[in-house]
């Protein structure tokens, strides 16, 4: 490391960790955080029966977009370490302990898509229920879209999941206690079928659990845009979490402004890739001009209060964090990246509801229930994330390329 | 004026000194130099190296680029274009497409997205070739007698003359002191 940044990441650091043992949060920290976490998920849970026993039916709507959002963050952290393994990439490695914290949130979204499929026939009640044996559309639809594969399918996908969000966990956490290289080759090994297998099962639950509430209407390019959200949100926790550590000086020397700033390159790059395929799929649908296409936007664009909540995505999802992440600064500045994250992680709640909402209350309308229907899954992903950070080490402790890792530079 | 005195007027001026140039055999005696450089006050300096040594410019204490502000302005021209060249071709030869309003933006944001783009790549493209002053057939640098090994295995330093804290003897010994070879004073 030059002096340069050695001395950037001292002050970024401040050397104020309370233990000797810098690779851990300390005993203390690490107990507040797991019971703020608990009480998290208390109130949460709480919170969800409340909005059952409120309104059971858009409750089941406001609860899908609930697990949606603690399903993409996971997936998202999925991907990363996913990609990261791949390009058998050095500067990632003090980033990517805090990925497979939102990976390991993967078991727990298989037991919080339980509901979904009790509720299925209200969720997806315009392909499941009685009508569409009538429906012509439908009809030719039935091969795939029917209860049964449905089923299954989504089954494969959780499966699927879990297995990933493990087997690279778990690695991961055995290499810090045994240092053996072997298990980077492994993980590098599995993590060419695994993307593929990713790539495959994002986009088909994408249709099948959102895209379906709608079954007339399809778009081809609907699991990438699911997708570029699944990016954004988990690199804005990542970039959340990155800059707490760091400012309370837990991570010491490993991670440092270089790694923020790469963090923000990332968190950026999606913006933008969110923005393009979302336009993409709506320019061809625009220009074409065919009713049962359109119909989805009309959906999202006649009621004044969606066209706003639209406008909010334009603006919120993109222009604004967009120009706010443009500079090197803020990108390396702690409290700018902080908020461009949490602006994403608000919108990306705002996009889902978009996406979810309007087939079920086609005036828009905030209801208490949403707000019940989105805590019971964070609170839990809180309190899962709050545990794995206060019981292991910040950092994969004997990777490889750790080495690389502290030396990461930005010129 | 005759011939001989003009011939040494051009001589005198050939004679002015660019800098004194030496050269080290590993990028880190050379990063170690341009830091003491630095350190010592030096701000015409320059570095010359086989390959891109990381970290120099930080050594060597050479401000932010500039690269950045000429990117965004000339993509914000490339957007501004794009925008009065869709508005002024469906305003100026209106043609009805599919029912479509005369200035449907919707179909010209990929105009105005590629448009930006092309506007940025070249800026940063001929801005490059701006700030770096290329193309350029000559150099001083290119007097020293071994400085074809910049392309080969020597990091060379050029401590330019027009630096206020150039004196031909200290500067020596100080690039002396750090252990540059082959420390020449080449001529303009």
């Amino acid at each position: 490391m030059s002096q340069a940044a050695a001395m950037t990441a001292g002050r970024a650091t401040g050397g104020k960790a309370k233990t000797d043992d810098a690779r851990k949060l300390p005993k203390d920290v690490g107990d507040t955080l797991t019971k703020a976490g608990m009480g998290l998920a208390v109130v949460g849970v709480a919170a969800a029966g409340a909005g059952y026993a409120m309104d059971a039916k858009r409750f089941a709507f406001s609860y899908l977009i609930g697990f949606l959002f603690v399903a993409t963050i996971a997936l998202g952290g999925l991907f990363f370490v996913l990609v990261q393994h791949l390009a058998r990439a050095g500067w990632s490695v003090a980033a990517r302990r805090q990925m497979e914290w939102l990976a390991g949130l993967l078991p727990a979204v298989a037991v919080l898509a339980i509901p979904i499929f009790l509720w299925a026939h209200d969720l997806y009640h315009p392909w499941m229920g009685p009508q569409a044996a009538t429906d012509p559309i439908l009809q030719k639809k039935a091969g795939y879209l029917n209860p049964s594969f449905f089923y299954g399918r989504s089954a494969f996908y959780l499966v699927v999941w879990v297995a990933l969000g493990l087997y690279f966990m778990r690695n991961s956490r055995a290499q810090d206690e045994s240092g053996d290289l072997k298990l980077t080759e492994k993980m590098q090994t599995a993590s060419a079928p695994a993307m593929i297998l990713f790539a495959l099962t994002t986009t088909f639950a994408a249709f099948d659990w959102v895209m379906s509430l709608d079954p007339h209407w399809y778009s081809t390019i609907f699991g990438v845009y699911v997708f570029a959200g699944c990016a954004t949100s988990s690199l804005s926790v990542l970039a959340l979490i990155t800059v707490q550590l760091q400012q309370r000086g837990y991570f010491r020397k490993v991670s440092t402004v270089e790694h923020r700033h790469d963090i923000g390159k990332l968190l950026f790059g999606f913006i933008v890739f969110f923005a393009y395929i979302g336009f993409s799929q709506f320019l061809l649908i625009w220009y074409a001009d065919i009713p049962e296409e359109t119909i989805w936007y009309h959906h999202r664009w006649d009621d004044a209060g969606w066209a706003k909540v639209s406008l909010a995505i334009f603006f919120g999802h993109f222009l604004i964090p967009f120009l706010l992440l443009l500079s090197r600064h803020a990108k390396r500045h702690g409290m700018v990246l902080s908020l461009g994250a949490v602006i994403m992680l608000v919108m990306h709640y705002v996009d889902l509801y978009w996406l979810v909402m309007p087939t079920f209350d086609h005036h828009f309308h905030f209801s208490v229930v949403d707000i019940c229907g989105l805590l019971g899954p964070l609170g839990i992903a809180a309190f899962l994330v709050a545990r794995q950070a206060a019981q292991g080490p910040l950092y994969p402790l004997r990777d490889p390329r750790l080495a690389e890792t502290v030396k990461v530079d930005n010129p | 004026m005759d011939k001989a005195h003009r011939h040494e007027e051009l001589e005198e001026e050939a004679a002015k000194p660019f800098g004194l140039m030496g050269y080290f055999l590993t990028p880190g005696e050379l990063m170690h130099a341009c830091e003491k450089l630095k350190n010592a006050g030096y701000k015409n300096f320059d570095a010359q190296t086989p390959f891109p040594v990381h970290g120099l410019e930080k050594a060597m204490g050479l401000p932010p680029s500039k690269m950045p502000w000429i990117v965004l302005a000339a993509g914000t021209t490339g957007l501004l274009s794009a925008i009065a060249l869709t508005w002024f071709v469906s305003i100026d030869y209106p043609l009805v497409i599919s029912g479509k309003p005369s200035f449907s933006y919707q179909a010209y944001i990929p105009i105005m997205f590629e448009l930006t783009v092309l506007f940025s790549a070249f800026g940063a493209f001929f801005g490059m070739w701006g700030m770096n002053r290329l193309p350029m057939f000559y150099h001083p640098s290119m007097k020293h007698p071994s400085f074809p090994r910049a392309t080969d295995d020597a990091f060379f330093v050029t401590v330019e003359a027009k630096d206020p804290k150039y004196d031909a003897s200290k500067t020596r010994k100080l690039l002396e002191e750090l252990g540059a070879r082959e420390i020449v004073e080449v001529t303009e």
